[in-house]
């Protein structure tokens, strides 16, 4: 449950504004690092934390991007192909990393470790191609680097099991 | 010059409080909690800053329309920061924290207010949980919180991260989100600055970044001296962030009416070797794109020139293109942003990208008729201007000067007519 696992983040949250629904983002963030993502039972629990109808939150999952409604890998995988990353080459770099990688456009490798999207401007357009990994920056990329990249994550993953 | 904003390439290190504060940092708060506040919004007016989010309004107008009896009152950053080719906000808060910090809070004192939120793109995590440890650095010593500098006035500092909507840096979106609903525009009026229009329906300055970085300076140096930067209509600095096909990338800032020829080639290093520059987006995807002819590259980046010939200067995110480039695919890597960025509350705007991104797909596919440039530029047309907020516009641009700055490279993609 995460009331209990994550009583004094979910405080925090709440005391920042005047309003329980204000806090809905936040909690969703907090639910999804529990779960991995957003499955029907956090959206319970966020709604039931906030005083909101499930629909709603559901909708709030719905709307924005950065909540996955569907299991996904360990480490998740956004690269811009953006206009100003595409002009550097960065739809040739995607393809090439899910070729690498065996998946299709937001599939997850066999092994449950990487999910991969495309996804619009990370305000990062002068070190394209780039991409964020669980939302933090890698950047200046080329494949090389990628897959020294990739097994850094597999090997961090390995030490986490 | 010295750098007013990006002050970590001349200052090493002033992302930290302790640098910061050695190099002046917070006496511009200092001193404006010794003046009234409606003094401080006099010094901003003067200034003759403008919104630099965009759309450019004046920033010293903007706080004076705030009531002055209300009892909660709030200041929302803009740090939402999506706009495609856009970077800089992230450079300021990434690199000068404080600076943000402490022109939030002379906004929040020249307006009385009772908290301010910064709204940050759900990308910014980790520059959120940074700015988090900045503001409890700045708390401590009295600068936000309880009781500023001993003033009586209370004002608490917050971050809140969005999570992948670029509607959100639309202000009235951006409220919505922080109310913790979806991201949608809001029908104007009343405005965020009127009681009823703001966040939790309370009078509400949203200010971009960038703007509210340029404050302290301006209440160290003066109003005149920051006025005397830049051109008659467009005062200070300007950060130029330069992607696309050129040799050195980055953020540029520069004095308001610097030129494109010296931004894209004295600072950016031109071209590619071997290549000429062919189109420039001034502004993200959301402004008018225009060819590199010599007027244009001759032009002085400022509010009032960039209308002159056709454009905006918006956000300044130059995005250039070279002499490779196929400015149909240009239309239609914009055109799926915007589709994708769409909130769908407005069926224009919803239906129409939609349209627009299949359209130009067939188009690209080679199985375009002439008939159908004709359609996009009409579909595009009737989005224009009858959204409830400026997406509408921005999608429509990108096909309506395309079309009718690089003609050709529509042409090329359709059979001739019969």
């Amino acid at each position: 449950m995460l009331a209990e696992k994550y009583g004094d983040r979910i405080e925090a949250a709440f005391a920042k504004y005047p309003d329980k629904r204000s806090a809905v983002m936040p909690l969703l963030y907090i639910a999804q690092e529990e779960y991995g993502w957003v499955s029907p039972e956090a959206i319970e629990e966020v709604a039931g934390l906030c005083e909101m109808d499930p629909t709603q939150v559901k909708s709030i999952a719905g709307f924005y991007t950065m909540y996955s409604e569907k299991p996904k890998g360990k480490y998740w995988l956004h690269v811009c192909t953006d206009l100003p990353c595409a002009l550097k080459g960065a739809d040739e770099f995607y393809q090439e990393l899910k070729d690498y990688l065996g998946v299709d456009e937001g599939g997850t490798t066999e092994d449950g470790m990487f999910t991969v999207e495309h996804v619009m401007c990370l305000a990062a357009c002068d070190k394209a191609p780039m991409l964020q990994c669980n939302f933090h920056y890698v950047e200046n990329l080329d494949m090389e680097k990628i897959k020294q990249k990739i097994d850094e994550w597999r090997a961090a993953a390995k030490k986490d099991e | 010059m010295e750098h007013i904003l990006l002050r970590a390439r001349d200052i090493p290190n002033i992302h930290k409080f302790d640098v910061y504060k050695a190099h002046g940092g917070y006496d511009a708060l200092k001193a404006a909690v010794k003046m009234k506040p409606d003094e401080v919004i006099d010094e901003v007016k003067a200034s003759g800053l403008r919104g630099r989010g965009g759309a450019g309004f004046p920033t010293g107008v903007k706080w004076s329309f705030i009531p002055k009896n209300e009892p909660v009152k709030y200041v929302a950053v803009n740090a939402d920061e999506s706009e495609t080719g856009t970077f800089k906000d992230r450079e300021i808060m990434e690199t000068n924290p404080h600076q943000l910090i402490e022109g939030a809070m002379i906004c929040a004192y020249a307006i009385q207010a009772t908290a301010v939120y910064i709204y940050l793109r759900g990308e910014f995590w980790d520059i959120a949980h940074e700015l988090d440890k900045c503001i409890a650095e700045a708390q401590k010593e009295g600068f936000i919180g309880d009781n500023v500098l001993g003033t009586g006035w209370d004002c608490p500092m917050y971050t809140h991260l969005g999570a992948g909507a670029y509607i959100c840096g639309e202000e009235s979106a951006l409220l919505e989100s922080l109310e913790g609903k979806l991201g949608q525009p809001r029908v104007r009026p009343p405005f965020p600055a009127q009681k009823g229009g703001g966040l939790y329906g309370e009078a509400t300055v949203v200010n971009n970044v960038e703007t509210l970085t340029n404050v302290p300076w301006i209440i160290n140096n003066g109003a005149d001296k920051f006025k005397a930067i830049g051109t008659e209509e467009s005062a200070g600095t300007k950060i130029f962030c330069v992607s696309g096909h050129v040799q050195k990338p980055g953020n540029y800032e520069l004095p308001m009416g610097t030129t494109f020829r010296e931004l894209l080639y004295d600072h950016a290093g031109g071209p590619p070797d071997g290549r000429e520059f062919k189109g420039i987006l001034p502004s993200g995807g959301s402004g008018p794109i225009v060819p590199a002819t010599d007027e244009v590259l001759d032009t002085p980046l400022s509010y009032e020139d960039m209308q002159k010939i056709g454009t905006i200067l918006g956000s300044a995110s130059v995005i250039v293109m070279d002499d490779t480039v196929d400015m149909t695919w240009v239309a239609s890597k914009v055109t799926k942003f915007f589709k994708h960025e769409s909130c769908g509350k407005c069926t224009p705007c919803r239906e129409g990208t939609y349209w627009l991104d299949k359209v130009i797909d067939r188009i690209l596919a080679g199985e375009g008729k002439p008939s159908d440039i004709q359609l996009i530029d009409n579909v595009a047309k009737n989005m224009a201007g009858v959204t409830l907020c400026a997406l509408g516009d921005f999608a429509a641009n990108p096909i309506i000067h395309t079309i009718k700055n690089f003609p050709d490279d529509f042409n090329q993609h359709v059979q001739p007519a019969e």
